[in-house]
């Protein structure tokens, strides 16, 4: 080549690619490292001990269950924002099925139905209707929520009588110490890893998120592709609150989910995922979900009010979204 | 930077492997009659009539918005018309989709438009028909091995550096035009859409291309050169198609015309909606020889 490009100065090596592809993905595991190093320096008594890691082990996976499919929501180049509902509206198929058969398997099995539908829904509503899933997801997350609490007539339901079934231990116990939640989240993040990166699903989510001209010029179906993905983001979420509802053996349906808004939010986009589409990873989405898990038990113990856990759950994520932005502007050509 | 002749060598030799029972040259692969489309109550396409035979390369000539890319949209199938037929090899083809018009070896060469840029290169390639098993799981290993072979053997591509998962942000204009084009010949097309293929090219990267669009006619392949530009399409076209306000305003073989020639009548078509034909005085408005 006798023109000489930006790209080609940024060729040298193949550690230098290395680097390249992955600078992101780099960034924030050294961020990861650095915080974790700050709260053992602050709180030692507390972070060289095992019981925070296996609260995080709990609390992590509620969040982060949903952050899985949200990655790949975003990366294909939509977003939703209505899962804290669907957590709850999923619960209401629970609690329907499970009063009328006694059976917590069937109620499990109704309330990833209800999360499905729910998906579907979103996606149907923002494939063909055309609308931006960021308006959509608001509107249904209004919606869902009035449901469930009309559904219910906005009362709680005691899930006490489920810890007797069989299915219960695997849902809100523990195995070998480690609550199950962490298992849970395990196979959920192999499974949502697997749909990204190796599977066409993933492949075609990627292409929608970079260039949809391309994807409809190159015969890649974007309404199913979008929609299946909705619909994954409504099973995880379902799931999820009912792993949470469970633990509580309590449903409350006015607010499960709520806590859980900002944070899978944040674990997506510390994670760097891009929220204009055709870049993430669910890499970072998993080391994004730990930081967020971990900061508000970290500045507890740290010592500070719990006042400062937004405070710092706002730099974070600042901070990071500007790492990611000048690292894959410096590095990623 | 690799002569040419150096570059294009190898992958003419895939072109002609491709299809190794090519229909005979000369014969008609891909005919339009009476195509109309319009969008939104505005008439885009008006009764066209078009031909394209093998071992032909077409240059595809209009100002903006004169229906070239909704024509060329009609051909891969993103598009369906709302009147007149389409045929192929013959055969009229109904319902055509992206994915069926691919399979019936008709592949567009989009440029940047058809890149994932922050993709690595493998996803670019096989973008859409990705090598997967029935469960839907990617055979990664396969794609980057392909990939990989595509770049050293016919996209020219020699820097160590680059490799299969270098994302397309880092090409340059020639690179990702050489990629869209592998791409392209990759998967064994017949007729191959070029489109606007010189935008963003430099003048050396501009004469690599073209004289790979002269290798297609050489392979007895076909193409459609659609550009703004005559000047370049003038070199390698067999004729030149002129689209005005929707309709086709002429067809000129370059045999017969000179450049001159056709660009007289491209600025008086601009202007006046009308031209006068050299070769037969007084002619005026839309033609078909």
């Amino acid at each position: 080549m006798t023109a000489v490009t930006s790209a080609e100065a940024a060729r040298r090596s193949p550690l230098s690619a290395f680097v390249a592809s992955s600078a992101s993905q780099i960034g924030i595991t050294v961020a990861f490292l650095v915080l974790w190093l700050l709260f053992i320096v602050f709180a030692p008594v507390t972070f060289l001990q095992g019981a925070i890691y296996l609260s995080f082990a709990q609390t992590t996976p509620y969040f982060a269950i949903v952050a899985m499919p949200l990655t790949m929501v975003i990366v294909a180049g939509d977003i939703d924002l209505s899962f804290p509902s669907i957590m709850a509206l999923g619960m209401v198929g629970f609690v329907w099925i499970w009063q009328a058969t006694g059976s917590t398997e069937l109620g499990i099995v109704a309330t990833l139905v209800v999360g499905a539908l729910c998906g579907l829904f979103n996606g149907v509503f923002v494939t063909l209707i055309g609308l931006p899933a960021l308006v959509v997801t608001i509107g249904t997350q209004f919606l869902y929520r009035g449901l469930t609490l009309a559904l219910v007539n906005g009362k709680t339901t005691a899930l006490a009588p489920t810890s007797t079934s069989p299915i219960y231990g695997l849902l809100a116990g523990k195995i070998f110490g480690i609550p199950t939640e962490f298992y849970w989240l395990v196979i959920v993040t192999i499974t949502a890893w697997v749909l990204l990166n190796r599977h066409r699903l993933g492949q075609n989510a990627y292409v929608l998120g970079d260039n949809r001209q391309a994807a409809e010029l190159m015969g890649i179906p974007n309404r199913s592709t979008r929609i299946v993905l909705f619909m994954l983001v409504g099973v995880a979420a379902a799931f999820a609150g009912a792993l949470n509802s469970l633990r509580v053996v309590n449903f409350y349906p006015g607010n499960l989910g709520e806590g859980f808004f900002l944070p899978a939010l944040a674990a997506v986009f510390v994670g760097g995922t891009s929220v204009f589409g055709g870049r993430g990873s669910i890499y970072g989405t998993v080391i994004g979900a730990f930081m967020i898990g971990a900061i508000q038990a970290g500045i507890v113990a740290a010592g500070l009010t719990s006042y400062w856990t937004s405070v710092i759950y706002g730099a974070i994520i600042l901070g990071s979204i500007s790492i990611h932005a000048v690292l894959q502007r410096r590095f990623e050509r | 930077m690799l002569e040419p002749e150096v570059a294009a060598t190898p992958a003419l030799a895939a072109l002609e492997q491709a299809s190794p029972a090519a229909p005979p040259v000369g014969s008609v692969r891909l005919e339009l009659r009476g195509v109309s489309k319009s969008f939104g109550g505005v008439r885009v396409l008006r009764d066209i009539n078009f031909e394209l035979r093998t071992g032909e390369v077409v240059g595809l000539l209009g100002d903006n918005g004169a229906g070239k890319s909704t024509l060329i949209k009609i051909l891969t199938g993103v598009h369906a018309p709302d009147a007149g037929e389409m045929l192929f090899d013959g055969n009229k083809v109904e319902n055509l989709t992206v994915q069926g018009a691919r399979a019936l070896g008709i592949e567009t060469v989009f440029q940047e438009r058809a890149l994932a840029e922050q993709l690595p290169l493998w996803r670019n390639i096989f973008m859409g028909r990705a090598i997967a098993n029935r469960f839907g799981l990617l055979r990664v290993g396969e794609m980057r091995k392909v990939t990989e072979a595509l770049m050293s053997e016919s996209m020219g591509f020699t820097s160590a550096v680059l490799t299969p998962d270098t994302h397309v942000m880092g090409l340059s204009g020639g690179e990702r035009q050489g990629l869209a084009i592998v791409r392209a010949l990759h998967f064994e097309a017949d007729v191959i859409i070029l489109d606007e293929p010189t935008m963003g090219l430099s003048l050396k990267e501009t004469d690599k291309l073209l004289y790979f669009v002269a290798g297609i006619r050489a392979a007895n392949k076909s193409a459609i050169f659609i550009d703004h530009n005559i000047f370049h399409v003038y070199s390698v076209a067999d004729r030149i198609v002129l689209l005005d306000r929707g309709r086709i305003a002429g067809d000129f073989p370059t045999s017969r015309y000179t450049l001159e020639e056709l660009t007289g009548i491209m600025r008086e078509l601009a202007e006046t909606g009308r031209f006068s034909d050299p070769e037969r005085p007084q002619t005026a408005g839309p033609t078909r020889p």
